[in-house]
């Protein structure tokens, strides 16, 4: 198969994310969009990786594996701190740093 | 020392006067700042004295010294400096203005001795001292207008010296707006001079202006007349002279002083320092002439008919300033110069006088009112006759010698000059009239009430008022004091007056022709450059015209001798006679009114549309339309700012499409 | 053969994609994302990347997954308001996805990236193994190694303290200084 389209698969899911975290207002959903592009992420550098005959990528890939669970890991105990404190759990009531 | 240390000292003295009193107004005791101006006048004077010793020293064309303090701007071919120019012509203002300035300054010690602002009028009244001293000692062109304009604010400050009094303020403000009509012709001729001599020491000044200009070149005529401005301006000539009558709400000394003595002689002095460049454009110079030769004829007219005592004097001052410039307008410069010393002297003592009798009358001016104070207060009338006597050019006072020698000089040019031999003899019989109006109305006839109560041994009392207007006014600071000195009990008083008194009898005989002419031969040294100063009438021409003159002013006396005490009468049935000519001199030829409707009003009508249209639409317009521009922008942009995350994350993924869209279109 | 399978992979992670935006239980995206993730390992072992596909499933779609879970079951489901406070935005979120999509498919298909070999070297037996990756991260990527180490340290550490529960939100019970 052509790396191509790998590619134009990691960008199909990228912008499948992206519209997510415009579109959707629970914080966790939000969340897992994020997660979305970042394995959009992966895949590309793993497309990549495998055109050049190089595992710098993976290894990258690996690493970026490592940052999205911390990122959850923290978006999460947010979400549970805010659920404690009766917060709603909505994005668009979260406003007040507005200009 | 040398000359123009005694110059530097000159000017310091005053200055340091002007500081002690200014700064320590609080806490000087009793009467002390009026002695320490005095003083301070007084080591000025002595120190104008030492200058005159140094420069005597000196052969006669070596006379001009000048010395600089410190450069004041020197840049792009402009150089500046602090200097002096210390010659004879500068010595002998000096001398003038110290002279009489020191013992006005004595008299006010007694004259304003229960005003509440008695410090306050004598570090005015030291400034203006010293502004006159640097005006006349100055080296160059802006010092010169430095000077210049310090004595405008001087007087301004000085004849608003009773603030809380409406006419005062007014006639404060009248006084500077006028003068500074001239300072704007003092200043363009100052441009015009820089940008063609390209200098403004007035030493070069002189020197380059017979090699650049050639004779009545428009440029250094227009020069001139810008001179001109300046000089009527500050010295009271038609037109821009109707600032000095009413300048007389200021306290008397300060009219004997400002206003008759020193800084209305400013003009005169300008056209003589300046004669090199008017010897040139000549046409300015006979222009000044016959601006001087109207307002001597007009102001001698007026004063035949107006009844304040101190505006009649005024009105004489400045017919005889007129006198002064017709002097120095037809080359007679030594003659108007000896004219602005001896004027000084009667001037001075005429206004002391007539402070003392406005004394007697609890603070009221009309001679109407006034008579006979001879037996009450006979130092006062023979000092007030003796004023009189030297203004009306009696044979052997001084004001005959000076006033009558520039005539003479006015013949001896023949040709059209005669004119002002002519006009300048009228003037002469006019002004002995109205001197001894003054002098027969205040002095002889019955004695008025206040008289008599003078005879009686106590001074008139009346509750304060404004000589002009009547309305009531109380005695405390920005008003007059509560009580009025004459001359009989102060001895300062006395003795300044006894001083002058001397001076406007005796002063003429340092100039007697062709006997000592000591007076043209000290000037001399500063008219070296001038075609026209070595030249004057013979002695027995001379010696004729004084006859006329003596002559003129003998009828002059005799007239009003029998029209105010042989007829008394006489004057209310020429009144009568003819009103509309008393109408037309009393309101002082209208020039108020003219001037009221050709300038005031289009001015006031100009600054009201300014305000109303201009102003606030254009500029408040302009201006808050930047400002609401500025917070619409700022409102716009702040809807961005709405706290939605998603929003926020929408900007961000359309800026990041963006620049790849930039970024693609880039590479294809 | 490989194309069936690359379908395969691209349709289960383009559908759990989508199903992860559109579902409106919080629970149901959660288990969307998850099949999204094992496709994704899939496509993961047909580009050689043996260890990084055994990661994923473990690590993400076990581990973190699991973490999603837990908390979407805590948490419960919110009920989404259909009302859109900000005006426009559900149009334009779709309208820039594809925007993005669009210009990111330019510049990869375009001319910009034809240096790309689209096929690939063939490459040697090991790679992609465990060994290989594990050699490179603890040699050439060694500092990078434990900065994530260090990293996950952190997060966990910030986790705890996140949702712990704080003594000191009780404001009128003052703790005792040790």
């Amino acid at each position: 198969m052509d790396i191509t389209w790998y590619l134009v698969l990691s960008a199909l899911l990228f912008a499948v994310g992206v519209s997510g975290v415009l579109l959707r207002r629970s914080p966790l959903v939000i969340l897992l969009c994020l997660e979305l592009m970042l394995n959009a992420g992966n895949l590309a550098l793993l497309a990549f990786s495998r055109s050049l005959g190089n595992q710098d990528g993976q290894v990258f890939a690996l690493i970026v594996m490592v940052i999205a669970a911390c990122e959850v890991v923290v978006g999460l105990g947010i979400i549970v701190a805010a659920y404690r404190r009766r917060i709603p759990l909505n994005v668009d009531d979260l406003r007040s740093l507005r200009g | 020392m040398s000359a123009t240390a005694y110059g530097w000292l000159v000017l310091a003295f005053p200055l340091a006067g002007t500081l002690i009193v200014s700064l320590g107004w609080r806490g000087l005791p009793g009467r002390s700042a009026g002695w320490i101006a005095t003083a301070m006048i007084g080591l000025s004077f002595l120190a104008s004295i030492g200058a005159l010793v140094q420069i005597l020293g000196d052969p006669v064309d070596a006379r001009q010294h000048t010395s600089s303090l410190y450069d004041y701007a020197s840049a792009a071919g402009l150089n500046i400096q602090l200097n002096v120019l210390v010659d004879p012509l500068s010595v002998y203002m000096c001398l003038i203005v110290s002279g009489v300035s020191a013992l006005i300054h004595l008299y006010s010690i007694s004259y304003m001795t229960s005003d509440r602002g008695f410090n306050r009028f004598f570090a005015y009244l030291n400034f203006f001292v010293f502004s006159m001293l640097l005006l006349v000692l100055a080296g160059n062109l802006v010092l010169l207008i430095v000077g210049w304009a310090f004595v405008g604010f001087a007087s301004y400050a000085l004849i608003s010296f009773w603030y809380r009094r409406t006419t005062a303020t007014r006639a404060g403000m009248k006084a500077f707006v006028i003068n500074v009509v001239g300072d704007a012709g003092m200043v363009l001729a100052a441009f015009f001079i820089f940008r063609d001599l390209g200098t403004f020491d007035l030493l070069s000044i002189f020197s380059k202006a017979p090699q650049t200009f050639h004779t009545n070149q428009g440029v250094v005529v227009v020069i001139c007349l810008l001179l001109v401005v300046g000089a009527i301006a500050k010295s009271a000539q038609v037109p821009l002279h109707t600032w000095l009558p009413d300048a007389m709400e200021g306290p008397t000394p300060v009219s004997a002083l400002i206003h008759a003595a020193t800084m209305v002689t400013a003009g005169v002095y300008l056209i003589a320092r300046f004669h090199p460049l008017f010897e040139i454009g000549l046409t300015a110079a006979d222009i000044a002439a016959f601006i001087g030769l109207a307002t001597l004829l007009i102001a001698a007219t007026i004063a035949l008919v107006v009844t304040d005592l101190k505006r009649i004097i005024a009105y004489s001052t400045m017919s005889q300033i007129g006198y002064m410039v017709v002097g120095v307008g037809i080359g007679a410069y030594s003659e108007g110069l000896f004219h602005l010393m001896t004027h000084a002297f009667f001037k001075a003592l005429l206004f002391m006088a007539a402070g003392s009798v406005i004394g007697a009358m609890a603070n009221r001016q009309n001679i109407d009112l006034m008579g006979g104070f001879r037996k009450a207060m006979p130092f006062t009338s023979a000092m007030l006759l003796i004023g009189a006597l030297a203004l009306a050019a009696f044979p052997l006072t001084s004001g005959w010698f000076s006033k009558d020698e520039i005539l003479d000089f006015a013949a001896y040019r023949g040709g059209f000059y005669v004119i002002f031999t002519i006009g300048g003899y009228i003037g002469a019989l006019l002004t002995a009239f109205y001197a001894f109006r003054i002098g027969f109305r205040v002095v002889f006839g019955e004695p008025c009430e206040e008289a008599r109560e003078l005879e009686g041994g106590h001074i008139h009392h009346a509750e304060p008022e404004n000589p002009a207007t009547g309305e009531r006014e109380d005695t405390d600071v920005g008003f007059p004091g509560p009580t009025h000195q004459i001359a009989e009990r102060e001895w300062p008083m006395r003795i300044a007056m006894t001083i002058l008194g001397f001076g406007a009898l005796f002063a003429g005989f340092i100039q007697i022709p062709g006997v000592d002419d000591a007076v043209h031969k000290f000037l001399h040294g500063s008219f070296l450059d001038s075609s026209l100063y070595e030249q004057g009438p013979s002695t027995t021409a001379a010696y004729r015209g004084l006859l006329i003159g003596g002559l003129i002013s003998v009828l002059g006396i005799a007239i009003a001798y029998y029209a105010y005490l042989r007829r008394p009468g006489t004057t209310a049935a020429l009144v009568a006679r003819f009103p509309w000519l008393h109408d037309f001199l009393e309101r002082k030829w209208y020039f108020d009114e003219a001037i009221d409707i050709l300038v005031v009003r289009p001015a006031l009508a100009v600054g009201g549309w300014a305000n109303k249209i201009f102003e606030r639409y254009v500029i408040q317009g302009l201006v808050m339309g930047v400002t609401d521009l500025v917070r619409g922008a700022n409102a716009g942009v702040r809807g961005a700012q709405s706290g939605y995350l998603r929003s926020y994350a929408l900007l961000l993924v359309t800026g990041f499409a963006g620049l790849g869209l930039y970024f693609l279109l880039q590479s294809s | 053969m490989k194309e069936v399978a690359f379908f395969a992979g691209a349709i289960g992670a383009l559908g759990g994609a989508i199903a992860v935006i559109a579902l409106r239980n919080a629970f149901y995206s959660v288990l969307a994302l998850i099949v999204h993730l094992i496709s994704l390992a899939g496509l993961f072992l047909l580009l050689q990347g043996e260890f990084i596909a055994a990661a994923q499933i473990v690590v993400y779609a076990g581990a973190v997954m699991v973490l999603y879970v837990f908390v979407a079951a805590y948490v419960g489901n919110v009920d989404e308001p259909l009302w859109e406070p900000i005006p426009g935005q559900r149009f334009i979120a779709p309208l820039l996805g594809i925007a993005l999509f669009v210009e990111l498919a330019i510049a990869i298909t375009g001319s910009s990236l034809q240096a790309i070999d689209t096929q690939g070297p063939t490459v040697e037996l090991g790679f992609g193994s465990p060994s290989a990756i594990g050699k490179l991260l603890l040699e050439r990527f060694l500092i990078a190694f434990e900065a994530a180490s260090l990293l996950l340290l952190v997060a966990a550490v910030g986790a705890v303290v996140l949702a712990g529960r704080h003594r000191a939100a009780d404001a009128s019970a003052p703790r005792e200084t040790a």
